[in-house]
């Protein structure tokens, strides 16, 4: 499998602005240095809790917005992504690399480059109440990517439109009506129509089913899975609900604060945990079974502000293998197995 | 066998809109327990947040409660009451005293202009006000014994009307002078013994939802405090009374995990500690199976099954249950779906309401309702198969 979005170093920064002028007198550090790969086919799972910067990256990586430094490669080929590598080594011909990465890396697009790569990747907000214009026809949203990006237009777009909505369950019987006759599960559909309009090869989903009920949440799942065979798509899925990656992803990224501290295939990061934090997560889920409900470990106190993030291991604070180590420096991400990566001075 | 602290029977809620009326709570039988934590489980529109409001008698406008009955065993005197059949003033009396609620979103439970200190003791202030009265009595007893020198003297005389309108407030709440002078500018300084004693107990109940620095965080304002001490913050308002029953309706839905299972725990001391009965209104399956001893599961505003959380979960009867469990992604299971849509609400399909979409739906189910059944030990479901 060949990898189609890398990440490499991302950092996404929101200044904070004060004073009469509005300069900046701080940085929210939404994202702070993560590097991920996703392979083509690759359902990957970020998982971590509010204000982690899951969004953030997921917003980061479709270009909505533009990274604070870092580089994202989308469908780069690896000799490509050496040279860059090489010639930032070496640091002088910098004519050459910035000719490069212009060409190459997704972060510093703009303009017709940006628009043709969203075509190619699209993304499903999570609140299907919200992200569809409530002024709008059924036919109109699913439309829109079409007129947009100019793939489509007059019959031939109608047809693309109901054939869309087939593949996702809708009946072509409702174009014509508005978003609020639709149920939430409906919605999210036509929000899902809508990313598949451009045929995209990479979709991100951002909490797809977190304001769905379970029974809806389990065709939204079922139907993910059915075009992703069908398309042969590369999902970016986030969650907060460690039971939807655990039972649907291929590979996962556990966020917190910003930074990415474990990587893994779910089941082994479910089951053996290596971070600390991840394994309380894994602890704190509810799981429907009445015979599970001991042995859990409760964490003391709540996610830092990332405007004001902990110096060190910005978990240290909740951690109880904190040691004076993890106070002073921030750990890297190590490759502790097969496909496995921790970031942690003291893995379990 | 414990005994009873609300029996709801044959309640009916009903909303009359432009559209038609929904019948939100159709039959309903349901007992809460003493000392149990009842938990509510249902997809959206299924009614269970309706059940939560009905015991309050807070169905929103145009909901009404059509018919039935809710009676409440109060413990501590009181006797039977049908709630549904008390005065508003009384009705008031009840609520966030004997019977208390925590709603869904904590950020819009409490108001944005006041300080949760403020928002906290305003319950005491309602429900406790004789305990007050007879506090701040005692506070100015001892400044008038203790008391020597010339400020103490020239403040003994108001100290001394402050005791005696304390203690009128200590044996009669709604006593007429301290009511009066409430309402006089300057003189209801008076009476601002009452607030201070308020928020000492408020401070005492913000440290027992385990708030670090709760002083401090009484003084601040609900925008100031993030979710989870928001949270906590409802909680101890809804605690503060000592009440016999706690509605939680959703009350982790809007938190992260691991603030999620802070709160879980909570819940269970705070159980453990006052032995009151909790009823936990949520979605998520997960969560009901860690705190809930007894479980409902409720569809478009009826009863499906209602058991104990091992028998729910381990020998689940009526086809929704076993459904709606099968559509809890669990790692290595296929994800099992609910064919069709949840029903319609203002055309509901007749006889049994989830016959359309059931795997084992006979033509029965299509004519008449299924009764609520026992097939075991505390063990109802209300299904044909049985």
């Amino acid at each position: 499998m060949n990898i189609l979005v890398d990440i490499r170093g991302l950092k996404k920064y929101f200044p904070i602005r004060g004073g009469v002028f509005g300069r900046p007198v701080g940085m929210v550090k939404a994202v702070d240095g993560v590097s991920l790969s996703v392979k083509r086919g690759q359902w990957l799972g970020l998982v971590g809790e509010s204000g982690c910067g899951k969004t953030t990256l997921a917003k980061t990586v479709v270009r909505l917005w533009k990274p604070t430094s870092g580089h994202i490669y989308f469908d780069v080929p690896d000799a490509v992504k050496a040279e860059i590598e090489a010639s930032q080594a070496s640091g002088n011909n910098s004519g050459k690399l910035a000719s490069l990465l212009k060409e190459n890396d997704l972060g510093t697009f703009s303009g017709a480059r940006v628009r043709l790569f969203r075509r190619r990747a699209q993304l499903v907000h999570q609140d299907p109440f919200t992200s569809l214009d409530p002024r709008m026809k059924l036919k109109n949203i699913v439309a829109e990517p079409l007129t947009i990006h100019k793939v489509l237009s007059g019959d031939a777009q109608e047809t693309a439109v109901k054939e869309l909505l087939g593949t996702v369950g809708l009946s072509a019987g409702q174009l014509e009506r508005y978003p609020h006759q639709f149920s939430g599960g409906q919605r999210q559909r036509i929000a899902i129509a809508r990313a598949l309009a451009t045929k995209p090869e990479f979709i991100a989903f951002d909490e797809p089913t977190s304001a769905l009920d379970v029974s809806v949440q389990a065709q939204i799942l079922n139907l993910l899975k059915d075009l992703k065979k069908e398309f042969g798509l590369t999902y970016l899925y986030i969650t907060h609900e460690l039971l939807i990656a655990e039972s649907v992803c291929d590979y996962i990224a556990v966020m917190y604060l910003g930074k990415v501290v474990e990587m893994g295939r779910p089941e082994e990061v479910f089951h053996t945990p290596r971070h600390p934090y991840s394994q309380s997560l894994v602890s704190a889920t509810p799981v429907p079974d009445p015979k599970r409900r001991v042995g859990r470990i409760v964490l003391p106190g709540e996610v830092p502000s990332p405007a004001n993030p902990p110096p060190g291991c910005a978990f240290h604070p909740r951690c109880s293998r904190a040691s004076e180590q993890c106070r002073e420096f921030g750990p890297e991400l190590k490759l502790v197995g097969d496909n496995r990566y921790v970031a942690c001075f003291h893995p379990l | 066998m414990q005994q009873d602290l609300i029996r709801i029977r044959d309640l009916s809620v009903r909303f009359y809109t432009y559209e038609g009326v929904v019948h939100a709570i159709d039959d309903l039988d349901l007992d809460i327990r003493q000392g149990e934590t009842l938990g509510i489980v249902g997809e959206t529109g299924s009614g269970k947040t309706m059940t939560a409001l009905a015991i309050l008698r807070l169905i929103p406008y145009p909901g009404k409660i059509e018919s039935g009955s809710i009676v409440f065993f109060d413990r501590d005197g009181g006797g039977e009451l049908d709630l549904l059949k008390l005065s508003e003033d009384k009705m008031r009396s009840i609520r966030g005293n004997k019977i208390s609620m925590v709603f869904q979103e904590p950020g819009a439970a409490l108001n944005p202009v006041y300080t949760i200190g403020d928002q906290i003791s305003e319950v005491y202030l309602l429900h406790r006000r004789q305990e007050l009265g007879h506090r701040a009595k005692q506070r100015v007893d001892s400044l008038l014994s203790d008391g020597s020198g010339f400020a103490s003297a020239l403040r003994r005389p108001f100290w001394r009307w402050q005791s005696r309108l304390y203690d009128k407030i200590a044996q009669d709440s709604h006593s007429v002078e301290p009511r009066f002078l409430s309402h006089v500018p300057l003189f209801r300084r008076l009476l601002r013994r009452l607030r201070d004693e308020a928020k000492l107990l408020t401070v005492d109940m913000l440290k027992n939802v385990e708030i670090p620095d709760p002083a401090r965080v009484a003084a601040q304002y609900p925008h100031q405090i993030s979710g989870g001490m928001k949270q906590r913050a409802v909680i101890a308002m809804a605690l503060a009374c000592s009440p016999e029953l706690l509605i939680a309706d959703e009350p982790t839905t809007s938190l992260d995990v691991t603030i999620q299972a802070q709160m879980l725990e909570l819940f269970r001391r705070i159980k453990a500690d006052r032995g009151a009965s909790v009823v936990f209104v949520t979605h998520n399956l997960g969560v009901a199976s860690e705190v809930c001893d007894r479980l409902t599961v409720m569809y478009a505003g009826r009863l499906c099954e209602v058991a104990s959380v091992e028998d729910m979960f381990l020998h689940p009867s009526h086809p929704y249950t076993k459904a709606l469990l099968d559509a809890v992604p669990i790692p290595g299971k296929e994800l099992q779906t609910i064919p069709g849509a949840l029903a319609d609400a203002l055309n509901p399909p007749p006889g049994c309401r989830f016959h359309p979409r059931c795997p084992s739906a006979m033509p029965m189910c299509q004519r008449e309702r299924p009764k609520l059944k026992e097939i075991g030990k505390d063990h109802m479901v209300a299904c044909y198969l049985f």
